[in-house]
């Protein structure tokens, strides 16, 4: 038998935007995108949740939390910060970017520093090619960056 | 009319239906195409064809790329080559690449000999991995039941599928993505902390070792071993039909007395039949059902109907988890299994002489989840189980081969006395129906007290997966219900939810078929042509039998007069009446 | 400027200048305007400008010049006229007729008759039918969808009513990245708005017909842009492909007929009915008709969108739209197709865009992406960009993708290495040519182009890594090091104080070293140095 806890707030969230999709089960990954919009990210107790609510089976659900890397099981940074691998910023040396991030802050990518301050990840082309390589501090897009400089921004948002 | 369709095969001309697949077509005219993740189970509903595997890539005339066969339907005028040298070359490669991330340890395999990657290995002359690489990682996890060596998985889906789409347990799907497929449990948890209820269908379906039942031949062998130990066995009705296959026998050959003699020569002390305990079953769940239903006709409100059949572990473990709501439905009866450990333990070993831990009980199921049943605490007494091993059908039979016993050669034998003894209605219990079949046989006279004419209730049978029939008990309509295959359950049990129809006593049998579709089973690799063949023989075996209704066995009779007082008394519901638990999920909201 | 005038580099503070000067007194503001990098001249009329000369703006026509927020800006640009010719002029079979006629084809890659995929979908019997949006760029490196939704997501709107006419369907479903904030924005807006103006919704324009539009999100998948797993998606399910057919025409999303097209080909309709097939088909090749949009990006000087007519030449892309190459360096490859794609050459560069074109070259059209490199990248290490994209984006469905596609990885991750023999290079091919015709979706089926490609047409580049253990761009970094040339170094401390591991050490106005030890291989005192004394062995 699987027991759950979970803060109360937290389950009528989840219970009220389950709702608001009808409780269907083809509605996964709307509820999903939503819930991890007001939850931040999707451990295992709010997929339980999801499942009792919408009748659909808890490994299904994590099979597609899982399968999609827009979904996270883990929580993120307080300045989560994201560096272009498409291919403009790849021939940019965006890599060697992201290498650098990697060792300013001590963490691989999908982790979290220990004091939550930064998480990194990489992604695919936000579009801002021509500002290549590009990295994102939560919204802001920073361009044209290079290894040197890699330091400066993490010291920007250190004490924030 | 069908349509029919023309082509040629590795120059074979032929006609197959349109909406044939080219596997199909193929082996109708007996060219063998190789597969790994097509699965059917004819007749069920149920065929796993996600084209995934890339293993029956077929050349067809005037396309460019290779064509998976089972996921190709033919069209008029197709030219397909099955065995040319570039579909060879595709499929040892795709076999290479399968092997590349998987573990070499196929001689300590639960597997081995039996696995159809093995096999497709062996066929297409491997000798080498020549894109070997980094190989993925899990975690073992053994259940109670059954072993998940996910290292193994090939990502055939055969499991996902039995689990979802026949089952409905849902505690499988395919997790992660790219090289970290795989098929897993919510968070990779354990399959015993998971909504998984043990039937072992899964286990059935693998082409691999990736899933497979735990393996209790070494504590057995070590018990029998042991000087000091009584050791005990007890065989369910669908093994005697199906043990035979793994010897090269036909399906549903009937060996139930060369099964006793093999038993003996393992050193078993006593060789008994889970059969003698069906018989008991029916004596105390058709009482129960009888009590009910006599109630429920006098207007008695607080009488639940149906009466559900309570013998089959992984039913039990699936309205635990899934149908809280109904635990006052089911017969407390216990499983015939049970049954037959409680009598053991108490009435055997004081006739005996022996303490109860003096006594080892062995079953021999066609199934995976009795496993678990039989470690279920309630089943125990100050820690020691009623029932110590459950083997399945496989398991037997690796222990036969392993004492080098010629089985089809031995002379028959029978089952020891009195716990032993059976009529047709317990054997039939091997069968889906057979169960509701057996007790209707004996409520039939017990109800009406009047013999009963002819004793095959035909309308019980088939393979249906869900059946409805009413039978007269002599002007009274009772109305039952029978689903085989948790899927088809699920479907009756929503019906009585939502109190749709009225049934008075319902069947429920977690495996497709029934006993003798049971995942502990020789493999049936898809082919459910054997289970059905089967299930002929558990009815040839009864109409063989002279006495064919439970109340009719002497020994029981005995038993009762001698040991347990009336059916359904105090003392046999002591020891043969159960309790159930809720399973399902539950949430606790806290505060922080 | 709406007169054709073009600033480029424009700062917050040029702004006050441009309208004192400018708009309010009618001159130009010169040291602004696009400089023009051949004849160095400042160009007055964007017109002129070689960036623009060879451009044919069909599904971008709006993109820029009208407020994608206001919908009476598009109506003002003839928008939803051609819908309402489709439904009042024009029978359902007509309309599939021009669309047919017209010769427009599949902008999402493959290069599918849009007419014959509507026509199927017209064919097939059912209660309900759907139009689909597939607005799941994933193609790293290409941002076509992104910009047309952003800029005029109307004519996209007005494409799907217009197919759902000729199909008979009355649902519109987009399917749009979640990381496209301000596309489905945009989206939301149009969508509210075209329902307003009863352009969306019951009894459009008094026809009895009906059509509406719902937005269903990605969730980072690339494989959901293959039709069956788009589908798959949208059903609440993970985006794994099946096999076709069924095709999704006969059984899409919820087991219904479902017409598949992508942001692009959508926006090319309205201006297909309007226009009229003759004129669409007019423009491209033989085989190829109307236009493409491309992402150009890479090592070229004009970066950004771009929309030309089939048939228009790489040179002519990358040397006058283009710009050539940045900061002159040479030419190298140019990759189109993004992940399933391939890297053409110098030899590759007169050949005409189209389908056929490039597919016989070893790449194919894709969605747009086109990502040009000089001499600096290292096409072993493309190409491994490209299968690590692979691997991390295959569903893990088949075993050729999921298991060839990690093994492909790891050769050409061991080659860059230094690690590689030839052998390995001969089972590259093997296994790339094994998993191009035993995957089961295309995206599977086209992975190993950057693959073969490369070994195609950069094979001395592979023999090089595996044989001399050298690569000659300087970009693997188990085979170089990064050396100071004393005699060229005077100590300026530059590079030893941007040294991201202060891996550099020397005295001031000393000739400097590096500890080969610590260094990190990420090439910034190369690029700090100005005295050229830093070099890659």
């Amino acid at each position: 038998m699987t027991r759950i806890s979970l803060n109360s707030k937290k389950i009528e969230t989840i219970k009220e935007i389950c709702a608001s999709f009808g409780n269907k089960p083809s509605e996964i990954i709307n509820i999903l995108h939503k819930v991890q919009g007001a939850l931040g990210f999707l451990p295992k107790e709010v997929q339980e949740v999801i499942s009792e609510e919408i009748r659909m089976p808890v490994a299904q659900i994590y099979g597609i939390v899982s399968f999609y890397s827009f979904f996270s099981m883990k929580p993120k940074g307080e300045h989560p910060i994201s560096v272009c691998l498409g291919t403009a910023c790849y021939v940019r040396d965006s890599e060697k970017v992201l290498d650098e991030f990697k060792r300013q802050l001590g963490v691989g990518i999908g982790e979290l520093t220990d004091d939550g301050k930064f998480s990194l990840d990489c992604l695919r082309c936000v579009g801002a090619c021509g500002l290549a390589p590009v990295a994102l501090v939560g919204e802001k897009v920073y361009g044209r960056i290079t290894p040197a400089q890699v330091k400066d921004i993490i010291a920007e948002y250190r004490d924030k | 009319m069908e349509k029919m369709i023309n082509l040629t095969i590795d120059g074979i001309k032929l006609q197959v239906p349109k909406g044939t697949t080219i596997l199909k077509a193929a082996r109708s005219i007996g060219i063998d195409i190789p597969t790994l993740c097509h699965y059917e189970l004819k007749g069920q509903g149920i065929e796993n064809r996600p084209g995934s595997c890339r293993v029956c890539m077929v050349e067809v005339e005037g396309k460019g790329n290779l064509a998976a066969a089972c996921a190709t339907n033919v069209s008029e005028g197709m030219v397909v080559k099955t065995h040319t040298l570039r579909v060879i070359m595709a499929r040892r490669t795709v076999v290479d690449l399968m092997l590349s991330d998987h573990p070499s340890d196929c001689l300590i395999c639960p597997q081995s000999g039996k696995c159809e990657l093995q096999k497709l290995a062996i066929d297409l002359g491997l000798r080498e991995v020549t894109y070997a690489g980094e190989k993925s990682e899990y975690r073992i996890d053994v259940s109670p039941a059954i072993i998940r060596d996910m290292n193994k998985c090939v990502m055939c889906r055969r499991c996902e599928t039995v689990c979802n789409s026949l089952q409905t347990v849902g505690s499988l799907s395919a997790i992660d993505r790219g090289f970290k497929a795989v098929v897993g449990t919510a968070f990779e948890q354990d399959l015993s902390k998971s909504t998984c209820v043990m039937c072992g269908q899964c286990v059935q379906a693998c082409p691999v070792g990736a899933l497979s039942e735990v393996d209790n031949t070494r504590q057995v062998m070590s018990a029998i071993s042991n000087p000091k130990k009584t050791v005990i066995v007890q065989t369910a009705p669908a093994v005697r039909v199906a043990i035979g296959e793994e010897f090269g026998m036909k399906p549903g050959s009937r060996v139930t007395g060369k099964m006793v003699a093999a038993l003996r020569m393992l050193g078993f002390d006593y060789v008994f039949d889970t059969d003698f305990a069906a018989d008991l079953t029916i004596m105390e769940e058709g009482t129960e059902m009888l009590q009910r239903i006599s109630k429920f006709i006098q207007g008695d409100k607080s009488v639940k109907l149906p009466i559900m059949t309570s013998c089959c572990p992984g039913w039990v473990n699936f309205f635990e988890t899934y149908y809280p709501d109904m635990l006052d439905i089911p017969s407390t009866a216990k499983s015939p299994m049970q049954m037959f450990g409680a009598i053991a333990k108490t009435y055997w070993a004081e006739r005996l002489g022996i303490s109860r831990e003096d006594l080892v009980v062995v079953s021999i199921m066609p199934c995976v989840a009795k496993k678990y049943e039989c470690q279920r605490d309630e089943f125990k007494t100050n820690g020691n189980p009623d029932v110590d091993y459950s083997l399945t059908t496989r398991e037997l039979a690796d222990m036969i081969k392993l004492l080098n016993i010629s089985f089809s050669d031995l002379q028959e034998e029978d089952f020891d006395r009195p716990l032993g003894e059976s009529t047709g209605a317990a054997v039939i219990f091997g069968a889906t129906g057979g169960v509701i079949e057996a007790a209707t046989r004996t409520a039939y006279e017990l109800f009406t007290k009047k013999e009963l004419g002819k004793v095959d209730f035909t309308e019980l049978r088939g393979l249906a997966g869900v059946r409805e029939a009413t039978v007269d008990f002599d002007g009274t309509p009772i109305h039952i219900g029978i689903a085989h295959g948790l899927g088809n359950a699920r479907k009756l049990l929503d019906k009585v939810r939502k109190g749709e129809t009225m049934f008075h006593a319902i069947e429920i049998m977690a495996c497709p078929g029934g006993c003798v579709g049971g995942a502990g089973q020789p493999y049936h690799h898809g082919d459910f042509s054997k289970v059905e063949k089967r299930l002929q023989a558990i009815y040839e075996e009864d109409a063989a039998k002279t006495l064919r209704k439970s109340h009719e066995n002497p020994y029981i009779q005995s038993l009762y007069k001698d040991y347990l007082g009336e059916p359904c008394g105090e003392k046999a519901h002591k020891l043969l009446h159960t309790i159930y638990f809720d399973k399902s999920a539950k949430i606790e909201e806290t505060e922080e | 400027m709406p007169d054709n005038t073009f600033y480029t580099e424009v700062e917050p503070d040029d702004a006050k200048e441009i309208i004192e000067s400018h708009i309010i007194k009618g001159e130009k503001v010169e040291r602004l305007l696009y400089l023009d990098p051949d004849k160095m001249q400042h160009i007055d009329n964007s017109k002129d400008m070689s960036f623009y000369k060879k451009q044919l703006r069909i599904a971008l026509r709006n993109c820029g010049f009208i407020d994608p927020e206001n919908i009476e800006e598009y109506i003002a640009m003839d928008g939803y006229k051609a819908l309402a010719l489709c439904l009042t002029q024009y029978s359902e079979q007509e309309v599939i007729d021009i669309v047919s006629a017209s010769g427009l084809s599949g902008r999402g890659g493959a290069g599918f008759p849009t007419g014959k995929k509507w026509a199927a979908t017209a064919r097939a019997e059912a209660d309900r039918k759907y139009m689909v949006c597939n607005a799941d760029e994933g193609d790293p490196g290409a941002f076509m969808d992104r910009s047309i939704l952003e800029g005029d997501p109307h004519s996209v709107l007005e494409a799907m009513a217009i197919g759902g006419y000729a199909v008979g369907a009355n649902k519109g479903l987009i399917y749009i990245r979640a990381e496209y904030p301000l596309a489905v924005h945009r989206l939301q807006v149009a969508i509210a708005q075209a329902r307003e103006y009863g352009l969306l919704g019951d009894n459009i324009l008094g026809t009895g017909f009906s059509f509406d539009v719902e937005l269903r999100y990605g969730a980072g998948a690339f494989v959901c842009g293959e039709a069956t797993a788009l589908i798959h998606s949208m059903e609440g399910k993970r985006g794994e492909p099946t096999f076709k057919p069924p095709r999704t025409s006969e059984k899409g999303y919820m087991g219904k007929p479902t017409n598949v097209n992508n942001v692009e080909t959508y926006a090319n309709v309205p201006a297909i009915i309007l226009k009229g097939a003759d004129w669409f088909s007019s423009i491209g090749t033989a085989d190829s008709k109307g236009t493409k949009v491309f992402a150009i990006a890479g090592q070229i000087k004009n970066v950004g969108l771009i929309e030309v007519p089939m048939g228009t030449t790489l040179r002519e892309i990358i040397y006058e739209i283009g710009g050539g190459i940045k900061d002159d360096k040479r030419f190298k490859a140019v990759q189109t197709g993004g992940p399933s794609g391939g890297c053409l050459t110098e030899k590759h560069l007169d050949i005409p865009i189209d389908y056929k074109s490039l597919a016989d070259a070893g790449s194919m059209m894709g969605s747009g992406g086109m990502v040009v490199m000089d001499e600096s990248s290292c096409m072993v290490s493309v190409a491994k960009f490209y299968l690590d994209f692979t691997v991390e984006e295959s569903c893990g469905k088949c075993t050729p993708c999921r298991i060839g596609n990690k093994r492909l990885y790891e050769m050409l991750d061991k080659i860059t290495k230094g690690k590689g023999t030839t052998e390995d290079l001969e089972h590259l091919r093997n296994l790339s040519n094994v998993i191009k015709e035993t995957a089961l979706c295309g995206l599977g089926q086209s992975s190993p182009n950057p693959i073969l490609s490369t070994l195609d047409n950069f094979y001395d580049e592979y023999l090089e890594h595996v044989v001399d253990k050298k690569c000659r761009a300087g970009v693997c970094k188990d085979l170089i090091r990064y050396e100071i040339n004393p005699s060229a170094c005077i100590g300026c401390t530059n590079c030893a104080r941007n040294c991201p591991v202060e891996a550099i050490h020397g005295e001031r106005k000393a000739p400097h070293s590096i500890d080969q030890e610590m260094c990190i291989k990420c090439g910034t005192c190369l690029t700090k140095c100005k005295f050229n004394a830093i070099r890659i062995l």
